[in-house]
């Protein structure tokens, strides 16, 4: 792959003790970061946890309050016009004007970013596919659906073809059929093109799925960082899950005693037991709560999700920040 | 599903620094192609001032001899031209962009910031200069001729269109600073006491008591006064050079509030 996205061979994305705090509260409170050239680095954590606040800093709309941070070999603090020629960015919200046309929109994009009219009309045409627009792109913006505001929104931050694109919460608000369309463009454009990407958002599955490496963010701190696959084995290779009926806190040290259980954590009226090998276990573990004298209502035995990792890390499930709005089609 | 295709095989198109003057094109164009598309903030815009020459001179011409006004159409038309120009700004659609996040697109791309304001005026120049021609056209057909001739008409334009530009800064310092439509929206109070605590209906020395001493200070007595000059009395410097003084101070006082507001929106604290 042929990585864009720094000069010299530095990282993409470097990030240094960086704070920002509006008052005395620190919405990102030391963040340390390295996103590699060439990278999809997932930015993962619930709403308020700093993840917009640090994009917002690496894009050079805010300032920090400390720390430093370079994106594309450039500072954002001494050289923020030279990080803006080399990003891209798609903030939470599709901003965009809704008197405009599609085609205005991006044109503008083009000529704000230098790109004479042949050259932008180029770009149009090979992100056609992207925005998937057809003749609504020649309509106003405000009579688009908020799939359609989004992926222009996406083509906005890609017309001048940027070394670093910027993505907060990309596929919020989209359906299911855009937000894979979003998800193979993503992939694609890392793969064929080199593009570091830096991604946040509030879904597992998009930070399981794009993510090269993931960074879980709460309160403003990093909590974890690693690829998906080494921080959901951080909690084991297989967990039991056992949903009970009433407290379950009498089962644990009998639970902790069974050979090949790795840790047992209790949440509630929901037992979590790390295993290397949860065919093996689970019976024992059946057993085992049979005998301690809890209900259980149902025990399943799954592989672990970012969603566990979140947990181990921060006492709280992400999914408890309303991710249901995934589905909801916001 | 469709794979989405970028041509590799060309050489690859990147960014690099527009330019000022493009920049500040790019965002006039932008503003300007806006405007018909907003037929709700140009019809009141345009009737308001053609109403007030309208009913003004059909209500108070015969009157007006008694305070020593000849021709009243020509007073008038001044009057209307500053009604149509004054608080004229894409103030309210700055507000729309600064809360829809348009305007944060704006900041992280490489554009020069001044442009971002400088546009939005040229458009607002290019706005009110054309508001002020169907009223213009009106006091043609009403009989008001001009002793400066042609010449005089197109520096009648341009000092009108002077003013209304000096006159933006205020809406889109109360824009930046607040990025509150409402807030926006009521700095359209300011526009009363310049346009009516002057030389609006009577001329400066017919004004008297608390009035004539604040008409005296309204920068548009001057800028009334210079119009009319340019109408009834030919090239008459006495009359213009304040007209330009007081354009110029308004503008000084109006565009150093509103770059102070830009740079305080743009600076990422």
């Amino acid at each position: 792959m042929d990585a864009r996205g720094t000069s010299a061979g530095g990282a993409a994305i470097r990030a240094e003790g960086l704070v920002r705090r509006f008052g005395e509260n620190a919405a990102v409170d030391g963040v340390d970061l390295c996103v590699e050239p060439g990278e999809i680095y997932g930015f993962l954590g619930p709403n308020g946890a700093g993840k917009t606040t640090t994009v917002r800093m690496l894009v050079t709309l805010l300032s920090p309050t400390s720390g430093r941070a370079t994106v594309a070999g450039r500072d954002v603090v001494t050289e923020p016009h030279e990080v803006r020629l080399r990003i891209g960015v798609a903030l939470q919200e599709a901003a965009l004007d809704a008197q405009q046309t599609g085609a205005e929109i991006l044109r503008l994009q083009g000529r704000l970013y230098g790109l004479t009219a042949g050259e932008t009309k180029r770009r149009l045409s090979e992100l056609g596919e992207l925005i998937d627009l057809g003749d609504a792109l020649d309509r106003r913006v405000r009579g688009y659906s908020g799939g359609m505001r989004r992926r222009l929104d996406l083509a906005a931050a890609l017309v001048h073809n940027p070394d670093v694109l910027f993505l907060d919460e990309p596929t919020t608000g989209l359906d299911p059929v855009s937000r894979q369309k979003v998800w193979e463009e993503v992939r694609r454009l890392n793969d064929e093109l080199g593009v570091t990407i830096f991604l946040t958002t509030q879904y597992l599955e998009e930070a399981d799925r794009l993510a090269d490496r993931v960074g879980i963010i709460d309160a403003g701190r990093i909590a974890a960082e690693g690829t998906p696959e080494d921080l959901k084995r951080s909690v084991g290779q297989d967990l039991v899950v056992a949903s009970t009926r009433g407290e379950a806190n009498g089962a644990v040290e009998r639970l902790r005693g069974l050979e090949a259980v790795e840790k047992v954590d209790v949440r509630g009226e929901e037992l979590t037991i790390a295993t290397p090998d949860g065919p093996r276990v689970v019976g024992k573990v059946a057993v085992a709560l049979e005998e301690s004298g809890v209900t259980v209502e149902r025990l399943t035995l799954r592989t672990p999700t970012l969603d566990d990792v979140f947990l181990e890390v921060t006492g709280n499930r992400l999914n408890d920040g309303g991710d249901d709005s995934e589905e909801d089609g916001r | 599903m469709t794979k989405v295709g970028i041509n590799l095989g060309e050489k690859r198109i990147g960014a690099r620094p527009a330019g000022f003057w493009r920049d500040l094109m790019s965002v006039a164009g932008r503003a300007l192609r806006a405007v018909p598309r907003e037929p709700e903030a140009l019809v009141p815009a345009l009737i308001v001032p053609i109403f007030f020459f309208a009913v003004n001179v059909g209500s108070l011409s015969d009157i007006s001899s008694f305070a020593g006004v000849e021709d009243f159409e020509a007073f008038q038309l001044p009057v209307a031209i500053v009604f149509a120009v004054t608080g004229i700004s894409r103030a309210s659609a700055l507000v729309t962009d600064i809360q829809s996040g348009y305007f944060d697109r704006l900041l992280v791309s490489p554009v020069s910031r001044y442009s971002l304001l400088l546009g939005l005026m040229v458009a607002d120049l290019v706005l009110v200069i054309a508001l002020c021609l169907p009223v213009l056209a009106l006091g043609f057909i009403l009989g008001v001729g001009f002793a400066t001739g042609p010449l005089g008409v197109f520096a009648f334009l341009l000092l009108s269109g002077l003013w209304g530009l000096a006159f933006t800064g205020f809406p889109y310092a109360i824009a930046l600073r607040t990025g509150n439509p409402a807030a926006v929206n009521s700095s359209f109070i300011l526009f009363f006491p310049f346009a009516f605590l002057t030389t609006a209906f009577l001329p400066q020395e017919a004004l008297t008591g608390w009035l004539a001493t604040v008409a005296d200070y309204n920068p548009v007595t001057y800028l009334l006064a210079g119009l009319r000059a340019l109408i009834s009395s030919g090239w008459v410097l006495a009359d213009l050079l304040p007209a330009i003084g007081a354009v110029a101070l308004v503008g000084l006082v109006s565009f150093y509030l509103a770059f102070s507001a830009l740079r305080a929106r743009v600076r990422s604290s």
